[in-house]
């Protein structure tokens, strides 16, 4: 049985449709990645998976249980890390664990004795009796991760855990999330990091418009959809080198400012014409993630 | 429209009333003396200083025909503040409710807990001051005892009135209005101050639909040590209030944070 089974999910806000017709499923033991740009339909969508929003058509499946109708029994099984954090302010690290283990009903007796161990899971060690307000933004989400934890999940859901970390407490947490994956855990998981979907999830979906546009393996999806080589070339005279020239060496060409991103399958014959171009600087990489999602999604702003 | 029904809240409306508890628990003595100063000046202030100029007032003396009132206004001062102020932090400056909801309690459990909540907190303040009272000589018998649960009641009903402002508030600001615009007025006119029978027929008549009204009407006799006429009356008025407003609140809150 799959841990969510998600179809034809459609939702509206004032006539606009936020989620239109999106479909995934999620394999046991899998982190799953939903990547899109803001307003994509993201959270939306983890909201109706956990029965907090009823969609208007659509047919939500969440670790064996239909959603919404019964939403409260799924979430027994479920860990979220939501987007902002809302720990306890008025409680310390230890009771916010307490407190929120007695929302899926347990006992004091059956919380205390896995404090120590999820705030250890955390890298909280000892701050059993820390003030929440004295704890860092990467703290604060190592502790919301934990407090996910208390009731021992099948499926945690996390809109955008790594939003506003530094370099250092992403890193903490994508290794914790790897752990929870050997432990047979299920992840699903809303980003718009690439290197972050990249690193974690096995699958993701590109949503776009409240649409998938793309699903599959990361590397799949870079295979797929985008030429292997991508040669940057930056200057003053760039866009207008990539007008003229860049065509005849290149598959594709997007230009940005002032910066052509040439789509190469050999990167060679473009290179060596550019060495006869000293005013522009190149930079010569494999296609990633994030040139599928601005090829998919395009790189207009959205706010 | 699907709002017209609520499922009901379950047992987890509890562990929502505890987590509110924990936290008063931290810093219960100053929360309590916070409740008992501001009607003990009122009582004080008014009762011996105006009370001193007064004659008798119902057939009592003035500082204890008001000591009914100070007793249902701090209980409905009490209730308001912790469904107003507090319930408000705690739904959208913490977004504690949505971190809740992320478990399996659903928003009417939320909500069941934080009315019994404000209730209860409201039943402690009340009784505070009955206690203070009754420490002055201003009850008569046993059957004050029985103001209790009027107080409790009382708690429900501004607890529930309280939450649908919650409800519609877009920030802190907006229960201004509430207070300034119905519960001040209110406290003037339901019988905390002088008998309601000092206001004009056509006052009196609004006044009778006012739940502290009901309230007072209650709490007064049994501190007298009389038994209150009409008892059915004002009793299924507060419980009326509280459910029908609990209701409100309940439709409001969905639409505001389930859509």
């Amino acid at each position: 049985m799959s841990p969510l089974l998600v179809a034809a999910l459609r939702k509206s806000y004032d006539g606009r449709e936020v989620v239109a017709g999106l479909g995934f499923e999620l394999r046991r033991g899998e982190c799953y990645g939903l990547l899109g740009p803001n307003g994509a339909g993201k959270t939306t969508t983890l909201r109706c998976c956990l029965g907090l929003t009823t969609p208007d058509s659509g047919d939500i499946t969440l670790v064996g249980e239909p959603v919404p109708a019964r939403a409260r029994e799924a979430r027994m099984k479920i860990g979220v890390v939501p987007q902002f954090d809302n720990l306890d302010p008025d409680f310390t690290a230890a009771e916010n664990l307490i407190v929120y283990g007695r929302y899926f009903g347990m006992k004091d007796a059956e919380i205390r004795p896995k404090i120590g161990e999820l705030l250890d899971f955390a890298g909280l060690a000892g701050k059993e009796d820390a003030n929440i307000r004295s704890l860092s933004g990467g703290m604060k989400r190592r502790l919301t991760l934990a407090r996910a934890l208390v009731n021992d999940p099948e499926l945690l859901l996390l809109d955008e855990p790594t939003t506003g970390l530094d370099p250092q407490a992403r890193h903490l947490i994508w290794e914790r999330l790897k752990r929870l994956q050997v432990q047979g855990k299920t992840i699903l998981l809303t980003t718009h990091f690439m290197d972050e979907a990249e690193r974690l999830c096995q699958r993701l979906a590109i949503i776009d418009g409240g649409r998938m546009v793309a699903e599959g393996a990361p590397r799949a999806l870079i295979g797929e959809h985008i030429e292997a080589q991508v040669v940057e070339v930056y200057g003053e005279d760039a866009p207008s080198w990539a007008a003229r020239e860049a065509q005849a060496f290149s598959r594709r060409v997007e230009v940005s400012g002032e910066t052509a991103f040439c789509y190469v399958a050999d990167a060679a014959p473009l290179l060596a014409h550019l060495a006869a171009w000293p005013g522009l600087r190149t930079l010569h990489r494999p296609a990633n993630l994030e040139d599928v999602f601005l090829k998919l999604t395009g790189r207009e702003l959205r706010d | 429209m699907k709002l017209a029904t609520h499922p009901s809240p379950s047992i987890r409306a509890f562990a929502v009333w505890r987590r509110n508890f924990l936290v008063w628990k931290k810093l219960a003595i100053p929360s309590l003396l916070g409740n008992l100063a501001d009607p003990m000046i009122y009582l004080f202030g008014l009762g011996y200083g105006l009370g001193g100029l007064l004659p008798q007032v119902g057939g009592v003396s003035y500082i204890a025909f008001l000591a009914a009132g100070t007793v249902c206004a701090s209980t409905m001062n009490a209730a308001s503040f912790e469904a107003l102020y507090s319930a408000f932090s705690r739904m959208h400056v913490q977004r504690t409710w949505e971190a809740i909801m992320n478990a399996p309690v659903t928003l009417e459990d939320v909500m069941a807990g934080e009315l019994l909540w404000a209730a209860a907190k409201a039943t402690l303040a009340g009784t505070a001051i009955l206690i203070v009272i009754a420490a002055l000589g201003l009850i008569a018998s046993p059957l004050a005892l029985w103001a209790l649960p009027v107080i409790f009641l009382t708690g429900l009903a501004f607890a529930a009135l309280g939450l649908i402002v919650t409800a519609l508030a877009p920030s802190y600001d907006f229960f201004m209005y509430y207070f300034t615009l119905f519960i001040s007025p209110m406290v003037l006119l339901s019988g905390v101050f002088f008998p309601t029978d000092q206001l004009p027929p056509l006052v009196q008549a609004v006044a009778a639909w006012l739940p502290l009204t009901h309230a007072v009407a209650l709490v007064r006799p049994l501190l007298f040590g009389e038994i209150p006429a009409g008892i059915a009356g004002h009793v299924t008025a507060l419980l009326a209030v509280a459910a029908i407003a609990f209701w409100i609140a309940l439709t409001l809150i969905r639409r505001r944070l389930l859509k």
